[in-house]
């Protein structure tokens, strides 16, 4: 429950008066307001600053600091304040929480600073409203990335004992750690560029010999440049196997892309030794060569901005994907036009739609090869108005398109983080009502729990497993306790309900006998009454509370528990049928197992009867026997009475 | 040409704001609402009125401000805050008929007095004033009898502040039963309606309602 609305509770518990008349059963009793104690004003001296709230603005939150008892730490017998050597600034907002309910971040504050006061006056900032969240969320990041930024540039230190493999793995990754490292940087960039020129020049025709016709320096000087492909496919060898070598992980060195350049780079040199000279393959062979281009990629260790090209590339992929997309609709289009209309002309180059695509790719980007032309007047208005198309469909959207997409990517990024933001929030939501129903589930339990310590009168237990509540829960329990009087059924938390619905759902055939016990079931639940020891009750005419040994069952939770009563004998026999089917879904959550479950005597409410008029038409429910349990043998056995009736006490 | 451009540009933004009404030619004052602040009567007036002490008309009123800074609660805001109180059930029905039976001047919005006016009524009023403000709540069109039909809107409003999770499972007809049982114990001459002189010799005879209208005594 929101602690702003505390100060609403006396209204909502004033609005109950609407079930009262229509419940059927008396209400509990409400938690009394033990220490009459005025409201007073506090003062919270800040390093100086004076704060002055009420007692019970602080007392909403009882789990921080200001709210629990351990500002008493703090307090100042001789100015009788409470005395904080704290920062006054940030203290408004963490007392503004107690004021409104909600946290607020000012944006001047300093992250830590403000997460530090936090820390100290107890206070999580996952509660921060919706409003800040947002700006905390991201300043947070941003703080932990430029603590990361520090910790990165730390890893430049030499650290001791790094073997020589990981010493060899960082005078790669970074060159400039160690003068080795740096001349072995330099001189693989040079042969790389070495290679690459090789690879460049060898298809320049090196100028006519006497008796040959021009050809190209590859062919002229083959021993030469074969030489020099060896001295470069050596060191990039050498370079691949220390690499190979020195890396954390070779798995994941193997699939990274930068290996698998490497490989391609130096893989057809390597094919090329082993095949032989043989005429099919070479053609073959030739092909491989092309992959030697790719060690041009190998620069790409060696340039920072070629990294970030590839990296853009490869995150616009999908906008790129989508520009090409409408580019070739735009293609097929016109391409599909000027087939049609230049079919008529003889000796026609649009010979098919895919040959027009050239045609209309050249015209679009204004090239304009001239290589395939339109010769009838359709195909040249076509041809016109495709060029005037290409000139807006290209050159216009592509600067709008690339900033488009950039502030679309952007936007992205922060509609994903609005919508992952969206379901913390949901969650935080869903948390609160969850934890303020579990709030009253639990405080159902251990009220229940004290009362059987009560009866049976073991003072420590007791007390170990009473919590404090503050007034304003109990009241709120007490409450929701009202409402679920009033309608005769229980809150149950959704793993109960779904157990229940399974339970209801194995039981074929609703019987009808246990038309009574129905009622049983329902009234039970709202009109048994808890015997406390010392009140008698108008029809009691069992015998007090006689324990009956424990039921050691595993600790689980409970919702109800199933307590026998002691059964005065004019009750027919029919309910003694239902009575055996003792379920145990009663496991009782208590750190001894020694509890002892005491027996309740059953006033007989005139609804009991057989011709009750009470609740007649009763829904047909019974307490669900629990699918496959074994009834608890210790409760049955030790039940001297024949006609026992079991009956379900609500908690409290 | 600049005062066209400027008057174009005006009516644009007018446009685009939704806040001109084209029929009248008027712009519709949003502000109003927002700016409407309610002062209650003085403290004494309402000590004289209702039941309650000076401090406990102070805690009132902080509270009731706090939520609601200009001085009036709406329906919305009313039901914004019962709904807190039941987390697991949806408690807007019920919300409404309470805002109903609070707003009594039926201006759509509950001020201080007439929450207070309320309050006092439930919280310091006599057995005999709590049941004939209870019948009034539950007297949805305040025509002196309560008819099945409003009993089981009040009554499916109250389930349905219970939720879906609880035990034993809800079934469609509860509320109907409960309605039946209701008039089989208030409705004497059965007629279908409850009056108020029924209602309130029925409750008087019933020991439970009697004992849980004394709850109040002690909620502030």
């Amino acid at each position: 429950m929101a602690a702003g609305v505390a100060a609403w509770l006396p209204f909502a518990r004033a609005a109950a008066i609407g079930w009262m008349p229509v419940a059927n059963c008396p209400m509990p009793v409400a938690p009394r307001d033990h220490s009459k104690r005025q409201d007073e004003l506090i003062i919270l001296n800040v390093s100086g600053r004076r704060f002055q709230t009420w007692r019970t603005t602080l007392d909403r939150y009882p789990d921080t600091l200001l709210g629990s008892s351990e500002k008493e730490f703090f307090y100042n017998e001789e100015n009788k304040e409470y005395f904080f050597d704290r920062d006054p600034d940030a203290f408004r907002s963490v007392l503004n929480f107690y004021r409104t309910g909600k946290l607020h971040y000012p944006r001047y504050e300093c992250i830590s600073a403000y997460d530090e006061e936090l820390a100290f006056f107890g206070i999580i900032p996952e509660i921060i409203g919706d409003c800040c969240y947002e700006e905390y969320k991201d300043r947070k990041r941003e703080n932990l990335e430029r603590l990361q930024d520090d910790q990165e540039e730390n890893k430049d230190m030499k650290l001791p004992n790094m073997n020589f493999r990981e010493t060899m793995w960082r005078a790669f990754e970074n060159p400039h750690t160690s003068t080795m490292a740096l001349v072995f940087y330099y001189v693989t960039g040079f042969f790389i560029a070495i290679s690459v020129i090789t690879n460049v020049v060898e298809t320049v025709p090196c100028g006519a010999t006497a008796n040959q016709k021009d050809m190209p320096c590859g062919e002229r000087y083959t021993v030469a440049f074969f030489c020099m492909d060896t001295a470069c496919v050596m060191i990039f060898t050498v370079e691949y196997l220390m690499r190979l070598f020195a890396a954390p992980s070779r798995y994941r060195f193997m699939r990274s892309v930068m290996s698998i350049i490497d490989v391609v780079a130096i893989l057809p040199y390597y094919i090329g030794l082993v095949m032989t000279n043989n005429e099919d393959v070479s053609g073959a062979f030739v092909t491989l060569r092309v992959f030697r281009v790719f060690r041009i990629f190998k620069f790409s260790r060696h340039s920072q901005g070629l990294r970030i090209l590839g990296y853009t590339l490869k995150s616009c992929a999908s906008e790129l994907g989508f520009l090409l997309f409408s580019l070739t609709m735009a293609i097929i289009i016109f391409a599909t036009v000027m087939f049609y209309a230049e079919k008529g002309s003889s000796s026609s180059k649009f010979t098919s739609i895919p040959a027009s695509f050239w045609y209309t790719i050249v015209t679009m980007t204004t090239l304009g090869y001239g290589d395939m032309v339109p010769k009838t007047i359709a195909g040249k208005i076509f041809g016109s108005i495709c060029s005037l198309s290409g000139v807006l469909v290209i050159a216009l959207p592509v600067p709008v398109i690339v900033s488009n997409f950039s502030r679309i990517y952007h936007q992205n990024q922060r509609a994903d983080k609005r919508r992952a933001q969206k379901k913390a929030r949901l969650a935080r939501i869903r948390i609160a009502k969850t934890g303020s129903s579990n709030a009253f589930l639990q405080s159902k339990r251990n009220g229940l729990l004290n009362e059987l310590l009560e009866l049976t009168g073991t003072e420590e237990d007791e007390q170990k497993l009473t919590k404090t509540t503050s007034l304003l829960e109990s009241q709120h329990h007490h409450l929701l306790h009202c409402l679920e009087k009033t309608t005769a059924h229980e809150f149950v938390d959704e793993q109960m309900f779904e157990q229940n619905c399974l339970e209801t759902a194995l039981q074929s055939y609703p019987s009808r006998s246990p038309s009574i016990s129905s009622h049983d079931g329902s009234m039970g639940t709202c009109c048994s009454r808890r015997v406390k020891r010392n009140t008698p009750l108008p029809n009691a005419s069992v015998p007090p509370a006689h324990p009956v040994p424990t039921h050691q069952g595993p600790l689980q939770e409970l919702s109800a528990i199933r307590i026998q009563c002691g059964d005065p004998p004019s009750h027919t026999a029919s309910r003694s049928n239902l009575n055996l089917k003792t379920d145990d879904k009663g496991r009782i959550n208590c750190k001894g197992g020694q509890i002892t479950t005491a027996i309740i005597s059953l006033p007989t409410p005139p609804a009991l009867t057989p011709d009750g008029d009470g609740l007649h038409g009763p829904p047909q429910r019974r307490p669900p026997p629990p699918p496959g349990h074994p009834p608890a043998p210790s409760i049955q056995t030790t039940t001297s009475s024949a006609g026992t009736n079991i009956v379900k006490v609500s908690a409290l | 040409m600049k005062a066209k451009n400027r008057d174009q540009s005006l009516s644009d933004s007018r446009e685009l704001d939704g806040s001109y009404d084209q029929l009248t030619d008027s712009v519709e004052d949003d502000f109003e609402l927002s700016t409407v602040c309610h002062r209650p009567e003085s403290m004494d007036k309402l000590q004289e009125q209702t039941k309650f002490t000076k401090k406990e008309l102070q805690v009132l009123y902080r509270g009731f401000k706090n939520e609601c800074p200009s001085g009036v609660v709406n329906e919305e805001t009313f039901k914004t805050i019962y709904s807190q109180f039941f987390p697991q059930g949806d408690s807007s029905m019920y919300a409404h008929f309470l805002f109903e039976a609070f707003d009594t001047n039926k201006n759509g919005s509950v001020s201080f007095e007439d929450f207070v006016f309320g309050l006092s009524i439930i919280l310091r009023g006599t057995i005999n004033d709590r049941l004939n403000w209870a019948f009034n709540l539950y007297d949805l069109n305040k025509d002196g009898c309560i008819t099945k039909e409003e009993m089981l809107d009040i009554m499916k409003s109250i389930y349905d502040m219970m939720g879906k999770y609880t035990y034993p499972t809800m079934q469609d007809d509860t509320p109907r039963e409960h309605v039946e049982s209701f008039f089989q114990k208030m409705d004497r001459n059965k007629d279908g309606v409850v009056t108020i002189e029924e209602f309130i010799e029925s409750c008087q005879k019933d020991e439970n309602i009697m004992q849980s209208m004394q709850l109040f005594d002690n909620v502030i």
